[in-house]
């Protein structure tokens, strides 16, 4: 008693007043909070759809490029590609995904499977190096430009959509493959044929991916979008039934819908083109030639449909018609 | 540096950082009560309450939270059915997937930062010198009288500046809500990232600034306060 008594009234006398002033401060913080954020929100809904996006944007003085003086230059002499100098010395750090069955997938024995793989093993006996001097080397979605940028990957085949955006860092080789946007649904669902039949449905799709948010863009009035980390999460999801349809690109989605037969069958109405693209450093002009005549080589050969036929078409994927490369 | 997708209406960046500020808002109230109720069992009376809080603390705490976030959507709501919000039949879907994820996320957010703020008053509790409990006992004052009036004001009192830190991890850990997909900061910095490429140090100067703005007067306001009413002895 002797020793918080004391205390407690000099508590009670010094707070009250320093409080108040604590709380109207705290106050107009929350209220200036509330407004801005009532503010803001009215105006996004307002003027969501006349913006587009392919918001390409104006300025482009990329904060990287300015650290790696040879990206800058759009005339690299062909002795000067750090690819073809790479596979001259016969070794080549590939980006690959290490999580998509059919495309990039790493094995529990540690060997790597799918039509990127092909792909990139193709690129590479194109310009000299042989299967043992490949290094492959994960690169998720939002660290592929970094990783060329900074020269720690030769080249990257990771189901790299070719946009606007992303040709102001990087150059790309191909197209390789044109994949659609596509639904995936429980196998006797029958009242989802497209995304113009999700109204009041649940789609989920990977956070911030590009899937997602064209969705969120066309159909967003309709459809409830469910965000997660991973598509393997969405794909558990709709198993249980508490989301309704997977988004993504359709042949990707094959390769979920071929790892639990029977479960899941896939819409088949594409509503967008994908052109995937082997990504190489900006300004490597020479390097990205090579890549285009693989490419172009591993079309006519035949390689092409018989790698894709090896890997993406367990899954029931109709092989399509190769891309033309430009 | 090119800051231009902050006036872009398609990015509102105000209603993220609101999302993170209701999530911590609730989280910390909801984490409060039960880290206070966690911290009385563990010195009540009875031996069952001790033995459950210990272990719940010891387990709970040391379970990542990335885990516990996709449990609680994964497990508690896609598994077993547990629907915190209502699903009205023939409406976008929308809004209960924002509620629900919402009230997730604030779930799992309370039942790991409880963990923290029950060990933050345990601590204040053994501050309060055991002589004053004793004589408490002594004038016929019973456990919870000893507890809400003699030990948890002074035991309150001397944890409020490691209940600051608590706070401001929570604020920083309600990041990993963007897991099961509450539209808070940490996911419109991904949707950034991915459409702004080239604008990858703004994006994380902007967000790594707003979460500043968000925490540093946490610190400083609790601070001061705890310096105000510490006990002295």
């Amino acid at each position: 008693m002797r020793t918080s008594s004391p205390s407690g009234s000099r508590l009670r006398a010094h707070l009250p007043s320093r409080f108040r002033i604590v709380l109207i401060a705290a106050g107009a913080v929350a209220v200036a909070l509330v407004a801005g954020a009532c503010g803001s929100s009215s105006t996004g809904a307002a003027s969501t759809s006349s913006s587009t996006s392919a918001a390409a944007p104006a300025v482009s003085s990329p904060a990287g490029s300015s650290s790696a003086p040879s990206a800058s230059g759009s005339a690299v002499p062909a002795g000067a590609s750090k690819v073809l100098a790479n596979a001259k010395a016969g070794k080549l750090i590939v980006g690959i995904k290490v999580d998509q069955p059919g495309l990039g997938l790493k094995n529990p024995d540690g060997s790597f499977t799918g039509f990127d793989v092909e792909v990139a093993k193709y690129v590479a006996k194109h310009l000299g190096v042989p299967e043992s001097g490949i290094e492959f080397k994960e690169s998720k979605s939002a660290e592929r430009e970094g990783l060329i940028e900074r020269g720690e990957v030769a080249y990257i085949v990771a189901t790299y959509s070719i946009t606007d955006t992303r040709k102001q860092k990087v150059n790309f080789g191909g197209p390789y493959f044109v994949a659609h946007q596509d639904l995936l649904v429980k196998a006797d669902n029958t009242d989802i044929t497209g995304p113009e039949t999700m109204a009041g449905k649940i789609l989920c799709s990977v956070t911030g991916s590009t899937p997602a948010q064209k969705v969120k863009e066309k159909y967003a009035k309709d459809v409830a979008l469910q965000e997660f980390g991973t598509y393997s999460e969405c794909v558990e999801a709709l198993k249980t039934g508490t989301v309704d349809a997977v988004t993504t690109d359709d042949v990707i989605l094959a390769g979920f819908a071929a790892q639990s037969p029977g479960d899941f069958k896939l819409v088949g109405k594409g509503f967008s083109d994908e052109n995937y693209g082997i990504g190489l450093k900006k300004g490597d002009t020479a390097g990205t030639a090579s890549v285009n005549d693989a490419i172009k080589k591993m079309i006519a050969d035949g390689s092409w449909k018989k790698a894709l036929e090896a890997t993406v078409g367990p899954s029931g994927y109709t092989i399509p018609t190769p891309p033309t490369i430009s | 540096m090119n800051f231009d997708f902050l006036s872009n209406p398609k990015y509102d960046i105000w209603g993220a950082f609101w999302v993170t500020v209701q999530l911590t808002f609730w989280a910390a109230i909801g984490s409060l009560i039960l880290g206070t109720v966690l911290a009385a069992m563990r010195v009540a009376p009875i031996a069952l309450m001790r033995t459950f809080s210990t272990g719940y603390v010891n387990i709970v705490r040391n379970i990542p939270l990335t885990l516990i976030i996709i449990m609680m959507s994964q497990v508690l709501y896609s598994q077993l059915g547990v629907k915190l919000a209502t699903r009205e039949a023939g409406v976008n879907p929308q809004a209960f997937l924002d509620t629900q994820n919402f009230r997730l996320a604030v779930l799992g957010l309370v039942l790991y930062t409880s963990t923290f703020v029950s060990e933050a008053i345990r601590s204040g509790i053994n501050t309060v010198p055991p002589g004053q409990a004793e004589a408490a006992r002594a004038i016929g004052l019973k456990f919870t009288q000893v507890l809400t009036i003699i030990v948890m004001p002074q035991a309150f009192r001397a944890v409020i500046a490691p209940l600051a830190s608590v706070l401001i991890a929570l604020t920083k850990n309600t990041t990993v809500a963007s897991a099961i997909g509450v539209a808070e900061a940490a996911l419109l910095m991904g949707e950034l990232m991915e459409n702004e490429s080239d604008k990858f140090t703004a994006v994380f100067l902007v967000t790594a600034l707003g979460f500043v703005v968000l925490t540093l007067p946490i610190g400083l306001i609790l601070g001061w306060v705890a310096r105000r009413a510490a006990v002295s002895r």
